[in-house]
């Protein structure tokens, strides 16, 4: 096996290739086996709390997972043996726990759509599927760097798309083609970092230097603004004709992350700041669903108290405190009285009510960590281009995580976003499979060894020494 | 580049932190006040999982729970004689909350109290299901029914209490509701509701408790109290008063109703007649700081929790001849049945006024007794010998005053009837007011009573305590001495 000269398993670095670093395969294939079973027990505790027994679909549940996991592992092992050991662990954890909470939903009375699990469960294994794809199939990252203005076409129409397709719930992140429904803005996270690592590696230089500086600070010259008046006007633009504040926020937020990074000068992030505070208050004027969303998050019970009925904000408020520090456990509790968008925009409540304070603290360090490996990816990777596609991807997803979460918990307005790998959407988890296969294909780059020179007597005889 | 990074991992960090923070805030610190949020439909999910406990009263449960079919709730309030009961009870409604002794021992009857703990962890060890405890009171069904059933169709409410003890045995208030009748979540049930809530007769208003009405001649027993306590007067002293009285400062002479001998009439004379002239009098010399005094010795200007929190009964700081009158219950001073029955079961107890309660007991599911009101003094209100006066004026009014019509044989009565104009120049029906005690022979004092009735649909010249309120006094004190018999 390739790998076997690089298990090191005494975590030293005693692997024999130059400057080298233990694989971790290993450690990543022992976490899985913990990211499998966590959800085959938590299936198990659903049915055996709602039921009163086992279910039936829990061996092919924890077999269906465990092989998709084994295979996703398989080919990390042949395709990118140095990739970071974390991440296929916690995606496979949420994504397992995710099915779990839709299975359980699916299984309340209150609710009345139609069961969400069969279906996530095969948009799942599509989303390892890309991933596995992208792991064979995208030999090096940097060859992304050559599509970087065909990225910035194909986010663009991914954005604008939606537009021309009928409001779903008040809001216009959808299109429907032949009767399948696809929120485009989650694939279009991803390109669009690629189109900014691009674009941003070539022009970083004339935005970091060229500027006057002012008050203490580098202000930009004139045409370097060019750019970000653009991102910025195409996310005013989403927000107001779209009226999709997560969408307009992530990608804003995206595009100011990418270019500090890129040019290493905090003016951009006051820039950024004020600009993106100056579009939300301008928006938040006129608009009315914006401003709805405001109310419900300054006062998430201001509607029960003017209708007697509970709205979604306030029936998540209640779900929270519910279930307060250990939650009610597994299949016991009545989030899905928030009905509507339970199983999707609002299934961290369940989490919140029947798993706890303990529950959401765990799946935050989740998501925590695996934004983390990402940035490490990013600190570790060599090339400058890699160095920013992993920022924004993990800057993405970190931002998803915030908005979604922080919404549904009324620390900012709500937006209509999917918590990443949890919530029922199947755009949603196949995007974060992507995403998450190029952050190990990055991570794999810059953690392998560097192709050891021609082979001389010298360097032989260095390692001899040296083992 | 890595330095920026190292900050964007810092900033991306500080977000899952905001995160872990804000949701400590809202399960940890504010977790309790969001979970039992009444608006929260949890709340009433957790009351109806398990048959709900019972309200007891002479050992009979008058509540119960019947298992439904729906998603939310798997059982139902129902009520026996919800009508009779329910201004004790209270209502327990899948749709519409909890009151009085539903809501207040909403814990005990769910099984959730803290005190049933021992209870809960046998029955999670045991697999059973969670079981409610019962809330034991100290009403008399046949006070509580005798009354209900005397006051008929008429408006107003009775309240009885053991004078000894202050348990309370009757608290009736009509017209009343069925609690029964809105306690499911169906649309009859909102039906039910609304059409309750848009009576004009307020059935759902507990005038036993929460209603403060006038109270006509009967506060001239307060008024008489102060007076013999202050040292002024005694029972059968003249007390120099013109009839008619003019009321200080002020043109308006006061009259007396029927041709009784008012002037100059002694204490208890007064009492016998009701004369008006006499206790304005008394009540302007006294002062109004006095007059405020003696009415909050009594519990006058305080909330009284009997557990279900009692309407204040009030007695204002006034000008002079507004504190005259107040001295016969006609100016702003306000007070409920309760407040009254509390007056004459004091002077009934030889001035110990006790607590008046009406939990007895809470009774977890296993039989034991998880707490028990002991009765308690409120304090002394009047002297053992000034109280004796007042008794004997009271059991002159009833033998051969006002209160005639409640005499029963073989027990002695005190009473004192009452009639409170009510409206600008006394243009709609006046409140007939009654209360009275009953002495048994071997010297105990079982009952005392407080009835008022608003404005029923008779001739006004027909109106008075004694026609109106009276009788459904005496039914309750025969019903209690019944009982003892």
């Amino acid at each position: 096996m390739s790998t076997s000269q690089a298990t090191g398993t005494t975590g030293s670095n005693t692997t024999i290739s130059p400057g080298g670093l233990p694989s971790r395969r290993n450690t990543e294939l022992a976490m899985l086996v913990f990211a499998v079973l966590i959800p085959v027990f938590a299936y198990a505790n659903v049915g055996l709390a709602i039921n009163g027994e086992m279910p039936a679909g829990m061996l092919g549940y924890g077999l269906g997972l465990g092989l998709m996991a084994g295979v996703a592992h398989l080919v990390v092992r042949r395709f990118a043996p140095y990739a970071d050991p974390l991440m296929l662990p916690i995606a496979t954890l949420l994504n397992g726990l995710g099915l779990v909470l839709i299975w359980r939903l699916d299984q309340s009375e209150r609710l009345v759509d139609p069961p969400g699990a069969p279906n996530q469960l095969m948009w799942s294994a599509l989303g390892i599927a890309l991933f596995l794809a992208v792991l064979v199939f995208l030999k090096d990252h940097r060859i992304l760097q050559r599509y970087t203005y065909i990225s910035m076409v194909v986010a663009l129409v991914l954005l604008i798309l939606p537009m021309f397709f009928p409001a779903v719930n008040g809001a216009k992140i959808w299109i429907s083609i032949g009767g399948m429904s696809i929120q485009p803005g989650e694939f279009a996270k991803i390109i669009i970092a690629v189109f900014f690592a691009g674009y941003l590696m070539v022009k970083r230089d004339a935005l970091a230097l060229a500027s006057r500086r002012f008050l203490g600070l580098y202000l930009p010259r004139g045409r370097d603004l060019g750019p970000i008046l653009a991102i910025w006007a195409l996310s005013v633009l989403i927000l107001v004709f779209e009226t999709d504040l997560g969408t307009s926020l992530l990608f804003f937020g995206l595009f100011v992350v990418m270019l500090y990074v890129a040019t290493e000068r905090t003016s951009w992030i006051l820039f950024g700041l004020t600009l993106a505070l100056v579009g939300a208050v301008a928006v938040a004027s006129f608009e009315p669903h914006v401003q709805s969303r405001v109310q419900d998050w300054l006062d998430p019970f201001h509607v029960v108290r003017e209708t007697g009925n509970a709205n979604q904000p306030a029936q998540a408020m209640w779900a929270f405190g519910a279930g307060g520090i250990l939650g009610t456990g597994l299949g016991q509790g009545n989030s899905d009285l928030i009905m509507f968008a339970a199983k999707s925009d609002y299934i961290f409540a369940t989490v919140a009510e029947e798993l706890g304070l303990t529950g959401v603290m765990a799946f935050v360090l989740l998501y925590g960590l695996l934004v983390e490996r990402g940035i490490r990816t990013a600190l570790a990777a060599r090339d400058p281009f890699g160095k920013l596609l992993a920022v924004g991807l993990s800057a993405a997803f970190a931002i998803q995580v915030f908005v979604v979460a922080g919404g549904v918990m009324a620390l900012i307005p709500l937006t209509g976003m999917t918590m990443p790998f949890l919530a029922q959407g199947g755009s949603s988890v196949i995007a974060n499979w992507a995403l998450v296969a190029i952050l190990l294909k990055i991570s794999d780059t810059a953690r392998r060894p560097a192709p050891a020179p021609a082979p001389s007597p010298d360097v032989e005889m260095t390692q001899v020494v040296r083992s | 580049m890595n330095k920026p990074l190292r900050r964007v991992a810092i900033f991306c960090g500080l977000l899952m932190v905001a995160l872990m923070v804000r949701s400590n805030w809202i399960q940890f610190a504010q977790g309790d006040e969001l979970r039992n949020d009444p608006k929260n439909r949890r709340v009433a999910i957790e009351r109806y999982a398990q048959p709900r406990g019972n309200i007891i009263v002479d050992g009979k449960a008058v509540t119960g729970s019947k298992a439904t079919e729906g998603t939310d709730f798997k059982y139902k309030r129902t009520y026996r004689n919800g009508e009779i009961w329910a201004p004790v009870t209270g209502y327990a409604s899948q749709a519409f909350g909890a009151t009085q002794l539903e809501s207040i021992y909403d814990g005990i009857l769910t099984g959730d109290d803290d005190r049933l703990f021992f209870n809960q962890t046998i029955d999670m060890l045991t697999g059973e299901d969670q079981k409610g405890g019962n809330v034991v009171t100290t009403l008399d069904a046949d006070v509580q029914k005798a009354g209900f059933e005397e006051m008929g169709d008429k408006k107003g409410a009775a309240v009885a209490i053991n004078p000894e003890t202050g348990a309370i045995l009757g608290l009736v208030s009509t017209p009343s509701y069925d609690p029964s009748s809105f306690a499911g979540n169906s649309s009859k049930d909102a039906e039910k509701w609304n059409g309750l809530l848009k009576d004009e007769d307020e059935p759902m208003l507990n005038r036993a408790l929460r209603q403060t009405y006038p109270p006509g001649s009967t506060f001239k027993v307060v008024t008489a109290a102060a007076a013999l306590e202050s040292g002024m007067y005694d029972i059968d002293e003249k007390t120099d008063t013109p009839d008619p009285y003019r009321l200080p400062q002020s043109t308006t002479d006061l009259g007396n109703d029927g041709n009784h001998p008012c002037e100059d009439a002694s204490l208890r004379v007064a009492m016998q007649w009701s004369c008006n002239t006499v206790f304005a009098k008394i009540s302007d010399e006294l002062g109004n700081e006095k007059m405020i005094d003696y009415s909050e010795r009594f519990g006058f200007n305080q909330e009284h929790f009997v557990p279900v929190r009692a309407a204040e009964s009030v007695y204002p700081e006034d000008n002079r001849p507004q504190n005259a009158m107040a001295g016969i219950g006609q100016a702003s001073n306000r007070a409920t049945p309760l407040q009254m029955a509390m007056v004459a079961a004091a002077v009934a107890n030889d001035g110990k006024m006790m607590e008046p309660y009406m939990m007895d007991q809470l009774i977890a599911p296993g039989l034991s007794v998880v707490e028990e009101h002991k009765p308690r003094e409120m304090g002394e209100v009047v002297s053992g010998e000034n109280a004796q006066k007042l008794q004997q004026m009271m059991e002159t009014v009833v033998e051969k005053g006002t209160g005639v019509p409640a005499q029963i044989d073989g027990v002695t009565v005190g009473g004192k009837t009452g009639t409170a104009q009510h409206g600008e120049n006394n243009e709609k029906n006046p409140y007939a007011w009654f209360i009275s005690y009953a002495k048994t022979s071997d010297g105990s004092t079982p009952i005392a009573v407080a009835v008022v009735v608003e404005s029923a649909d008779v001739l006004r010249d027909d109106i008075a305590g004694s026609k109106l309120a009276a009788p459904v006094a005496k039914a309750m004190m025969e019903a209690a001495l019944d009982g003892k018999r």
